[in-house]
């Protein structure tokens, strides 16, 4: 119980990438993810693995954080791999039997794409595991303000979604106690089958929606009480700000995507 | 100026046409550094004039004055400046996403300087002794310690009234004594009006005075020692009398007359001893 209740996977650190300003962290992110289908040859994909992994092994994040972000995901990669071995058909046949025949074409291009998968579930995940949710939200209301002059409520957005994640251990805690509870009570939704599991979830559910609206009600209430009116004329405690080791990552990131772009073969 | 720093007149109030007048003719007043106990059965209408006070809800008739202001539409966001409101849930009042979060909320609304924010956050929290946990998540505190970091979100934004409205309700014993001690000490080293609001005899006691409501009206007010007096007409009203007023009452059955009505363990104690050793 205690463990789940740690929100996101941040795994808190002091390093660099720690350190960086939310924004400089997404920024990078976009358009890595973006230059990922750019590289094309050996060396533009190994300017790209080399950032990706300095990257990581700079934030000291432990190696079974980063595996356990990527689990869901293994079985996509080894599924496109295998696809692609099966489809492409270029190249010479480095394989046959029976049903099975493979092209050297197949397995390079099902190791590029994997690579790609790979590389982008890294950094996202890196992105995760060292900025707080709370960090991650005055990034994007920092970055989505332009949107305000098309009347985007972009403050309300960013106070959702604070909220949001503020209460989720609560209603964490909450669930835990109505199920015991309901539990005492021979409700039973752990096992048995799927049915009557479901059934049994719906005394957890009723109870736990009234007093989530409840609490919607009260907190309106408090947030009133102590003056808020909307993101007008409010003041930030919280304030992002770019330092020089944001701007050597710029630099740093410049660098990867000139080399990229010089490397990656055209035509 | 005059002191009357709260001023209800004549104040009536209902939430809606077709329902019924839940205060009635309520007119009280409460002076500067003064502290207020408000107590009454469930529904007497006890929240209604908490929410009144800061304009959360307006009276149909009568008027509300705080600090000379009357309390409107328009008056209302310099009145919340003035009065600070601890509710009865300490989860449904936590906005941060930490401790620090939270304090700077009310700050955050009326566009105060970082560097203010920073000071007062320090300092409000060293008032509620809760400095050591700045940066803690709500989901780590306790109930009592989730309202003292309540207390502190109000007293950054400087009141010159604090209102808690059953502040105490969903504590455990520890908790409510922490609370309460931290409300007298800052009543004591601040200067602030208090207006505390219970159902629970016991927690009048410190107070200067108490409002005893029944059935949206005043029906008692009065210093602690007087209400506890009352203690049939209490019970009549449906509020529980403390068990030392009861141990008085009995022995004044008993025939054994004491000095005063006694407001807590100690004092009958000290009455006790002084009895008899006259006789
Ligand atoms: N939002 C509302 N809409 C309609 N009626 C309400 C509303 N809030 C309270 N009331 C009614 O107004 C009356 C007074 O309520 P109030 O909350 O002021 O009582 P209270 O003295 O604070 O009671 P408690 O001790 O239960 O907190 C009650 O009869 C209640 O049913
Ligand atoms: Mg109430």
């Amino acid at each position: 119980m205690n463990n789940s209740l740690i929100i996101g996977q941040y795994v808190p650190g002091t390093s660099i990438v720690h350190r960086l300003d939310p924004r400089t962290k997404i920024t990078i992110i976009f358009f890595y993810v973006f230059i990922v289908f750019f590289a094309n040859n050996l060396p533009s994909y190994g300017i790209l693995i080399l950032f990706a992994l300095a990257s990581t092994f700079i934030s000291r994040v432990p190696i079974r954080f980063i595996m356990k972000g990527l689990t869901p995901v293994w079985f996509l990669i080894i599924f496109t791999f295998i696809l692609h071995l099966f489809v492409t058909k270029e190249g010479t046949v480095i394989f046959d039997f029976w049903i099975f025949k493979f092209y050297s074409g197949g397995v390079i291009q099902g190791i590029a794409i994997s690579i790609r998968f790979f590389l982008l579930i890294l950094v996202t995940s890196l992105l995760t595991l060292t900025t707080t949710p709370i960090e991650i939200t005055d990034a994007i209301e920092d970055m989505l303000r332009p949107l305000n002059k098309v009347k985007f409520p972009v403050h309300e957005l960013a106070l959702m979604m604070s909220i949001s994640l503020r209460f989720i251990p609560t209603l964490m805690q909450e669930t835990d106690k109505i199920s015991r509870a309901q539990a005492s009570r021979g409700v039973d939704f752990r096992t048995g089958p799927v049915k009557e599991r479901i059934k049994a979830i719906v005394p957890l559910l009723v109870p736990l929606f009234v007093s989530a609206f409840k609490r919607a009600e009260e907190l309106a209430m408090a947030m009133e009480a102590r003056g808020y009116q909307g993101g007008h004329g409010r003041s930030k405690l919280r304030e992002l700000k770019i330092e020089k080791i944001d701007i050597l990552v710029y630099f740093v990131f410049l660098a990867v995507i000139t080399v990229l772009l010089l490397t990656r073969t055209y035509g | 100026m005059s002191t009357n720093l709260i001023e209800f007149k004549d104040v009536s109030f209902r939430y809606g046409e077709d329902q019924p007048w839940v205060l009635k003719n309520v007119s009280f007043t409460i002076d500067e550094d003064e502290w207020v106990a408000i107590i009454g059965h469930n529904g007497s209408g006890k929240s209604t004039i908490a929410k009144l006070i800061n304009g959360l809800l307006f009276p149909q008739e009568g008027e509300i004055l705080i600090d000379g202001k009357k309390v409107t539409e328009d008056s209302i966001w310099d009145i919340r400046k003035d009065v600070g409101m601890v509710f009865q849930n300490p989860d449904n009042q936590f906005v941060g996403a930490t401790v620090q979060d939270d304090v700077a909320f009310g700050m955050e609304n009326r566009g105060i300087s970082r560097e203010t924010m920073v000071e007062r956050i320090e300092s409000t929290l060293n008032a509620v002794g809760m400095k050591d946990y700045l940066l803690t998540e709500p989901h780590r505190l306790s109930g009592g310690q989730k309202q003292r970091v309540a207390i502190a979100s109000v007293l950054a934004i400087s009141p010159k009234v604090l209102i808690l409205d059953e502040a105490t309700a969903m504590l455990d014993p520890n908790g409510r004594k922490e609370i309460m001690q931290t409300v007298s000490g800052l009543q004591d080293r601040q200067g602030l009006s208090l207006i505390t609001i219970t159902h629970d005899l016991q927690e009048v006691v410190q107070a200067d005075r108490v409002l005893v409501m029944n059935g949206g009206q005043i029906w008692d007010e009065a210093e602690p020692r007087k209400i506890f007096a009352k203690k049939e007409e209490l019970r009549e009203i449906g509020l529980d009398v403390p068990f030392v007023a009861i141990l008085a009452d009995a022995l004044l059955d008993a025939g054994i007359t004491i000095a005063h009505e006694p407001l807590n363990h100690e004092e009958l104690l000290e009455d006790l001893w002084t009895l008899h050793s006259k006789t």
